[in-house]
């Protein structure tokens, strides 16, 4: 019999929490391929962040450490400085990462930090139930910014990957979305494309992934995909913003 | 023996290296000793000061607050530390930059002339073991030499020729009060 | 080996490095510089790794990536550094991660002053960061102790698997004393660290490293926490030091921890001379508290009362009171902020507690 799709060993049996249609699954899918695929599962070391994503350690077949909201590149810096043939990663959300967390990842790039970021955009706090975060859209209602995010009051959203591309110590950066298949496989292409960077030595790498909650933004999975295109995207171009 | 020092001063006027030079050669001596630079209200006022103490028994409190000897290298260390020395104590005061003389008389006050035999030595910076040389010349607490040797672990093989006139700084110091 | 003049901070540094200690990660506060900068020098010379951190949070985070990662790992701080650390204290103690934090404490609350004090004794003992945690921690007195405390604090980490604290003021910090180094030869059963994440094999055998805090499940929560209340009952019964000095026919016992102890000891040869005989009880573990040891002298019937000194409103007050339980009067000498009390001070005290 022909075999038409394999599970990679890099995801674990455990049935995943994330709510249907979420993006969440896609990418963990697609980081684990990245790294089976680049033979590097025996040492590669993950850190998950707390957010949706914070029980990542139960997924990815590999050895994981859980941080600290904000905190996995901290975390991530002390691993690597202790095994520096391991290839380590952080996955983490735009609340931990462009919020609490915004000292960390801008002085693991500023270090030129050998590790690599998967950095889940989906412009809303997912696990605490739909409040703003730094990268909700202008006028996007949550559940902290009920009559929609006013940017004379708390300004307007954060754009990570610009911003990271302009510190030295980055080696490669790329936006890129889930929202079709064609995203999807470029997601895969820039995840792979950050892990060889770090395996090159070359620096610190991030892919920032626009992706969806539908939960959250009170749509259904095909909506949801529907408005990240229309509304998302222009205000977060997607591609390498940064490659050395 | 249980010497309790207070040494003060302005800063760069090698305040804390003396106290340090002390120490170290107590310890080469075998004494047990501690060095506490100013640490608490007492370093403001303009004063750099440290607390250094040598005994022949582990050294209890490194904090001295009641003096067997105390080291005045300008005037604020003098109106800031004179009563801090214990009856029959003694007091080192440089002559060289502090007009007044010593209220007590319940102590043995020595006026030592620091700048101006430094400046006879052709170097301004070994004021503090000219100081040094009368505060052992007269506490008798360690030798010259030991002193010398702490100043040379201080200055590293490098600068080692730098050591007779240092020896030379603590001789003229101690000849001064004699 | 011969003695060697150090400074307390330098001391601390070069005990850690000698017990093993390879990974450093820091941020600037007085009075605990010469730390970072001694290790800055020294660790790249011993094939470690020194990393000047983003924030005391960032840093203790590394902490907690390094140990994780199976190796020896330290980080300091003063006083308002390590109340940012706490979070990561407390995610430390939850994954069983060991690690030695060194607090040079400084005058607080707030900015407060880098002068010595004992304002963090609460903050050490009873918890600073959340949830039910405890960190072993340990309070020299002495550059020495300090040195001979640190090469144990690393071997305590690693085999009850928590945080380890060393609580010393900042003149322990900025002092200089004679020193001498042993070779650190662990008395102790060292654990392998099969729990380490380091790159996972699946055909090694060893199940996959997880270092984790999230217990999600209220069962899983409370496995956690009954395994790590058992520990901190290991570590009661077999870890708690103190000193005991002068204390037999005492009839007033001192209580005091760090530098403060000393000036005790000064206070008690004052009062030796007036014919009053003062003791000194001086925990060095300060968690666990020698709650028994505390009792027994400070309720024998010789002792009419005890006085407990501390730079603080009164901190270790408490637990000494709490050990007392009534029995006796514990009254308490000392003022937040940094002002450090004389001997005569102490000794002035003494003779009041006997007028009354």
């Amino acid at each position: 019999m022909a075999t038409i799709f394999k599970k990679t060993p890099v995801l674990t049996d455990t049935i995943m929490h994330y709510c249907p249609g979420c993006g969440h699954g896609i990418v963990h899918r697609l980081v684990a391929e990245v790294i089976d695929e680049l033979g590097i599962a025996d040492r590669a070391i993950g850190v998950v962040p707390v957010g949706c994503a914070v029980f990542g350690y139960k997924y990815f077949n590999i050895d994981v450490m859980e941080a600290a909201h904000g905190r996995a590149p901290a975390v991530a810096t002390g691993i690597k400085r202790v095994h520096p043939d391991s290839i380590v990663f952080t996955y983490q959300g735009d609340g931990d990462l462009a919020s609490i967390g915004a000292a960390e990842i801008v002085h693991a790039a500023h270090r030129g930090e050998k590790i690599t970021t998967i950095f889940i955009n989906n412009a809303i706090y997912g696990m605490t139930g739909g409040q703003m975060a730094p990268t909700t859209l202008v006028g996007q209602k949550t559940t902290t910014s009920p009559y929609g995010r006013d940017k004379d009051h708390c300004g307007s959203p954060i754009r990570v990957a610009e911003m990271l591309a302009t510190i030295n110590g980055a080696a490669y950066i790329e936006r890129t979305a889930v929202n079709s298949t064609a995203n999807i496989i470029k997601t895969k292409r820039a995840i792979k494309n950050a892990f060889a960077a770090q395996m090159e030595r070359k620096g610190f790498s991030l892919v920032e992934v626009l992706s969806n909650c539908p939960t959250n933004w009170g749509m259904s999975a095909v909506e949801s995909m529907e408005w990240l295109e229309q509304n998302m995207i222009p205000y977060y171009p997607l591609g390498v913003k940064k490659e050395v | 023996m249980l010497e309790q020092n207070i040494f003060a001063g302005f800063g760069g006027q090698g305040v804390l290296l003396m106290g340090k030079l002390l120490a170290e050669a107590g310890m080469f001596e075998g004494r047990e000793v501690t060095w506490l630079p100013s640490y608490g209200p007492e370093m403001r006022g303009g004063t750099a000061n440290c607390s250094v103490v040598i005994s022949d028994e582990p050294v209890a409190s490194p904090i001295v607050t009641r003096a067997t000897t105390v080291v005045a290298m300008n005037e604020p260390s003098l109106d800031k530390f004179e009563s801090c020395v214990l009856p029959g104590g003694k007091l080192f005061i440089n002559s060289s930059i502090i007009g007044k003389k010593a209220t007590r008389t319940d102590i043995d006050v020595y006026y030592v002339p620091c700048n101006e035999i430094a400046d006879e030595l052709g170097n301004s910076k070994v004021i503090n073991l000219v100081m040094l040389g009368a505060y052992i010349a007269k506490t008798k607490c360690v030798e010259f030499e030991s002193v010398l040797d702490a100043l040379l672990e201080t200055l590293g093989e490098r600068k080692a020729h730098l050591i007779p006139l240092n020896r030379e700084a603590l001789n003229k110091g101690a000849a001064s009060i004699e | 080996m011969a003695k060697k003049l150090m400074k307390g901070c330098e001391a601390v540094a070069e005990a850690a490095i000698q017990a093993g200690c390879r990974f450093f990660f820091g941020y600037p506060i007085t009075p605990q510089n010469d730390i970072p900068e001694y290790m800055s020098a020294r660790l790249p010379k011993v094939g470690g790794c020194f990393l000047q951190a983003e924030s005391e949070v960032a840093a203790i985070n590394m902490v907690y990536g390094a140990s994780g990662s199976g190796a020896r790992v330290m980080t300091s701080s003063s006083s308002p550094g390590v109340s940012l650390k706490m979070e990561g204290i407390s995610y430390l103690a939850a994954a069983e991660l060991p690690c030695v934090i060194v607090n040079m404490m400084r005058g607080g609350p707030g900015l407060g002053s880098i002068q010595a004090s004992q304002g963090d004794y609460f903050q050490t003992t009873k918890g600073g960061g959340h949830g039910d945690y405890h960190v072993i921690a340990l309070a020299p007195s002495s550059v020495q102790e300090a040195i001979d405390l640190m090469q144990d604090a690393f071997d305590l980490a690693d085999v009850y698997r928590t945080p380890v604290m060393m609580l010393a003021d900042g003149i322990i910090g900025q002092m200089m004393e004679p020193v001498e180094f042993h070779p650190a030869e662990s008395k102790r059963v060292l654990p392998e660290k099969t729990w380490a994440a380091k790159g996972w094999d699946a055909a090694s055998g060893r199940p996959r490293a997880i270092i984790n805090s999230l217990y999600i499940e209220t069962e899983e929560l409370q496995e956690l926490n009954d395994r790590l209340q058992a520990r901190y009952d290991a570590i009661k019964a077999n870890e708690t030091r103190c000193e005991l000095y002068n204390c037999d026919n005492a009839e007033i016992i001192l209580t005091a921890y760090g530098t403060i102890s000393r000036i005790c000891k000064s206070a008690i040869a004052l009062a030796a001379q007036e014919g009053i005989k003062v003791g000194l009880v001086r925990p060095i573990t300060i968690w666990p508290f020698p709650t028994q040891e505390v009792h027994d002298v400070i309720c024998a019937p010789n002792v009419k009362a005890a006085l407990n000194v501390e730079v603080s409103a009164g901190q270790m007050l408490e637990d000494v009171r709490l050990a007392v339980n009534g029995e006796k009067t514990v009254e308490f000498l000392g003022r937040p902020g940094s002002f450090v009390p004389t001997a005569e001070d102490i000794l002035n005290r003494i003779k009041e507690m006997r007028r009354a």
